[in-house]
């Protein structure tokens, strides 16, 4: 009997998943629960068990493309049971073969594009793409919005996406219509109407994230991939608005420079000003609890559970792992939780449950002297706030003394949809009164 | 090689199973004396004798069940329903019984039956000699469905089908039967059963049919070439088994499949084809599969108009295939 293994779903909110890598190939045997074939989403990897024991007759997706959750993703046929239909079309992967490289990002090309359509007519060609059509675009890394239709009624047909990709980046730039929108990520942005400018050379080669050569592509990995359509998505989505606070973080820096080395023997982590900072943060949220929440077309869901991101920055990606329910943590646990987290963030071993169900996320983007950001909201919270660098700096303070102080700057930004300005400041004065309310003394 | 119609072939192999086989033996309605209504027999019984192509009473639940036990004893019957609308009679005999036999003796007995049969209109047949019955028996496992078109298929598929150790309802259409020639191999050969055959290629669409309509489908096709449009006709040959393999590797490279089909539309065969390939290619596909089939009206109608209404054409076939290649 054959089994369809589908893509499974990893995490609460994970609708689709990227198969990285297949571990067999068409005809291998497989044990059940043995691992068969790598899941990435979320920038993570999984590998998924099969749930029978039999020979793989059919893998239906190649390696680096994106299914959705329950999408059938391989045939397997149970041990004892006759192969109903001939073994997979070739469709054995081959482990050595990079996904296609991504259409180059479109450079002005001194063509106006052949016609305009609208955002409306865009969403129309996406709802009317066959399932060839969608398969085929994400195959051959192409945004069908991009593609001019012949089929009726201008739909783009499985023939206009091999003749789009075939024609290559550079004539494929040519062929796409400009859009309204600027999908950045894997489209084409809107093309200035012909400017007799000078024209970008085609690309020579490629080159890699950790070793970029000028003139190259660099193809785009799943996780950067991710990245790039997650910001787009948030940025589009999200009418972002901004804040900043100075804080007083004497005491703090006090604190935890007291407690630091007797933290680092007991548990092997450094301590850093991160879980004080996370406790203001969750504190705050309490206090306001409209940005702990999120938008949603129903209204504005406001979360039961605080769960802090932690935004991690790795030479080649960035990764947001969660710490749940948080709130229920003192300053001791979230900074062993947090530990944690950065280090299975550095040793790339994140699981999907350690990245999902954030609902506010904290930056510590001042580690290389950042003074001020605006970040992008991670999509689906209504903020994020970031410690920038701490500098001593001469403060006038309320005695009107002058003294000489440890100052942040924390910014936000928020989701305009969720909350307002009267919310995001009132949320940030809270924060900013609690870190500095907080005990040069105190015990973790 | 020889140039035969459809009636000719069936004829001919028929001639050479009851001369090359002491077990077969024909059974039906007319077969006999009358040499059947198409004159597909005619003479047998003179050179083969009453036992060996007897006619019967007009009751075909008894000349199927007959040719069942006759088959599970160790002959070759072949029996035949004179017309396809006269069949339902014999539904007990052969879905209770004969599409039964090996399964419930566990294999012990076979019952290698062929229940020979013309079926389909457009030969002004109206309601009780037009009948298409394929879905009807198409539901049920154990029995095969074969409904050949050209007259080299209806020798080799009509070998196999009395080679075949299981029952095989082979259908004739009776609008074929002389309308159709073409060369036929001689000697003994057989087709597999359940194997289609791609008639012509193309790549914008992929026309899946069986029966009188594979002839029309061809021509429409064909027409559709001259216009610069590329379509690939399947020829099913055997209804069941289904040859998925062939439908799904041409579906894939066409990416668009019409399904055309002269009984009525609801529950037929068409329905398990798109069903098939929906589940199997659905990511290939690059338009909503298409039906073309009769209306869902009790019968054919005796005056040409409803008859008309009721058929498909190649006019229409092609406009079908336009229409979905340009989608």
């Amino acid at each position: 009997m054959a089994t369809t293994i589908t893509m499974p779903q990893l995490g609460e909110t994970v609708t689709e998943g990227t198969v990285a890598q297949w571990l067999k190939k068409v005809g291998d045997t497989v044990e059940k629960y043995e691992a068969f074939v790598e899941v990435s989403t979320d920038k993570v990897n999984a590998e998924v068990p099969s749930p029978v024991t039999g020979t793989i007759r059919e893998m239906l997706v190649k390696e680096g493309e994106t299914v959705p959750t329950g999408a059938p993703i391989a045939i397997i046929d149970e041990v004892g049971a006759p192969s109903g239909t001939k073994a997979g079309d070739g469709q054995a992967p081959a482990a050595a073969t990079p996904p296609a490289p991504v259409t180059a990002p479109p450079a002005p090309n001194g063509h106006a594009p052949s016609f305009v359509v609208h955002d409306g007519d865009l969403e129309m060609a996406l709802r009317k793409a066959s399932p060839a059509v969608r398969k085929l675009a994400r195959e051959h890394h192409i945004d069908i919005r991009t593609i001019r239709g012949s089929g009726a009624n201008g739909r783009v047909t499985a023939s206009d996406v091999l003749t789009a990709s075939s024609m290559g980046p550079a004539a494929a730039v040519g062929q796409a219509i400009s859009v309204g929108t600027n999908f950045a990520a894997t489209g084409a942005p809107a093309m200035p109407a012909a400017t007799g400018g000078a024209k970008t050379p085609p690309p020579s080669g490629t080159s890699t994230y950790g070793e970029p050569i000028p003139g190259t592509i660099i193809p785009l990995n799943q996780a950067r991939r991710i990245i790039a359509e997650r910001m787009v998505e948030s940025k589009h989505t999200a009418p972002h608005a901004w804040s900043m606070v100075e804080v007083d973080v004497t005491n703090v820096w006090k604190w935890r420079s007291r407690e630091k080395d007797r933290f680092e023997r007991e548990t092997g982590y450094k301590l850093t000003l991160l879980p004080f900072f996370m406790r203001a943060v969750i504190e705050s949220l309490a206090a306001f609890p409209l940005m702990n929440a999120k938008f949603t077309t129903d209204g504005i869901y406001v979360n039961k559970d605080v769960n802090i991101g932690i935004a991690i920055g790795l030479p080649t990606n960035l990764v947001v792992p969660v710490v749940k329910n948080a709130d229920q943590k003192s300053i001791k646990g979230l900074a062993i939780a947090a530990g944690e987290l950065i280090d299975k963030a550095r040793k790339n071993k994140l699981g999907v449950d350690d990245l999902a169900g954030g609902t506010f996320t904290v930056n510590n983007n001042g580690a290389n002297g950042s003074y001020a950001s605006a970040p992008i909201i991670n999509g689906g919270q209504a903020g994020i706030v970031t410690m920038e660098t701490v500098v001593k700096k001469p403060v006038v303070r309320d005695d009107d003394s002058i003294a000489i102080r440890q100052m942040m700057n924390c910014c936000l930004s928020l989701d305009h949809r969720v909350v307002d300005g009267y919310v995001a400041s009132g949320f940030l004065a809270d924060l900013k009164r609690r870190l500095e309310k907080m005990p040069a003394d105190g015990s973790l | 090689m020889a140039v035969m119609n459809n009636v000719e072939a069936v004829r001919a192999t028929l001639y050479d199973a009851l001369k090359n086989d002491d077990r077969t033996l024909i059974l039906g309605e007319d077969v006999g004396a009358r040499g059947n209504v198409f004159l597909i027999t005619k003479d047998f019984v003179n050179e083969f004798g009453p036992e060996r192509v007897i006619d019967t009473p007009i009751a075909e639940a008894s000349i199927v069940g007959i040719a069942v036990g006759m088959a599970m004893e160790g002959l070759r019957p072949i029996a035949e329903i004179q017309f396809a609308d006269f069949i339902y009679p014999a539904f007990n005999q052969i879905v209770g019984e004969a599409a039964k036999t090996r399964y419930r003796s566990n294999g012990e007995y076979t019952c290698p039956l062929v229940i020979r049969t013309p079926y389909g209109g457009g030969v002004r047949g109206a309601l009780s000699h037009s009948v298409s019955i394929e879905a009807l028996f198409y539901h049920v496992p154990g029995l095969k469905i074969v409904a050949p078109a050209f007259p080299a298929d209806v020798k080799g598929l009509l070998n196999a089908s009395i080679d075949d150790p299981d029952p095989v309802l082979f259908l004739e259409h009776k609008k074929t039967y002389r309308l159709i020639k073409g060369e036929v191999p001689d000697g003994h050969y057989t087709i597999p059963l359940g194997k289609a055959n791609v008639l012509k290629e193309g790549s914008a669409l992929t026309v899946v049919s069986y029966g009188l309509y594979v002839h029309w489908a061809l021509e429409a096709a064909q027409k559709l070439q001259e216009e610069g449009l590329s379509v690939e006709v399947i020829d099913l040959r055997s209804i069941r088994p289904m040859d998925k393999a062939t439908i799904l590797e041409s579906v894939r490279k066409t990416r668009k499949l019409l399904i055309v089909h002269e009984d009525n539309k609801f529950g037929g065969i068409g329905a398990e084809i798109s069903a098939m390939v929906a589940e199997e290619a659905l990511f290939d596909l690059d338009a909503p599969i298409r039906r073309l089939c009769a209306p869902d009206v009790p019968a054919m109608g005796y005056a040409l108009p409803l008859e008309e209404e009721y058929m498909s054409s190649p006019a229409e076939m092609a406009d079908a295939m336009r229409e979905m290649v340009r989608f």
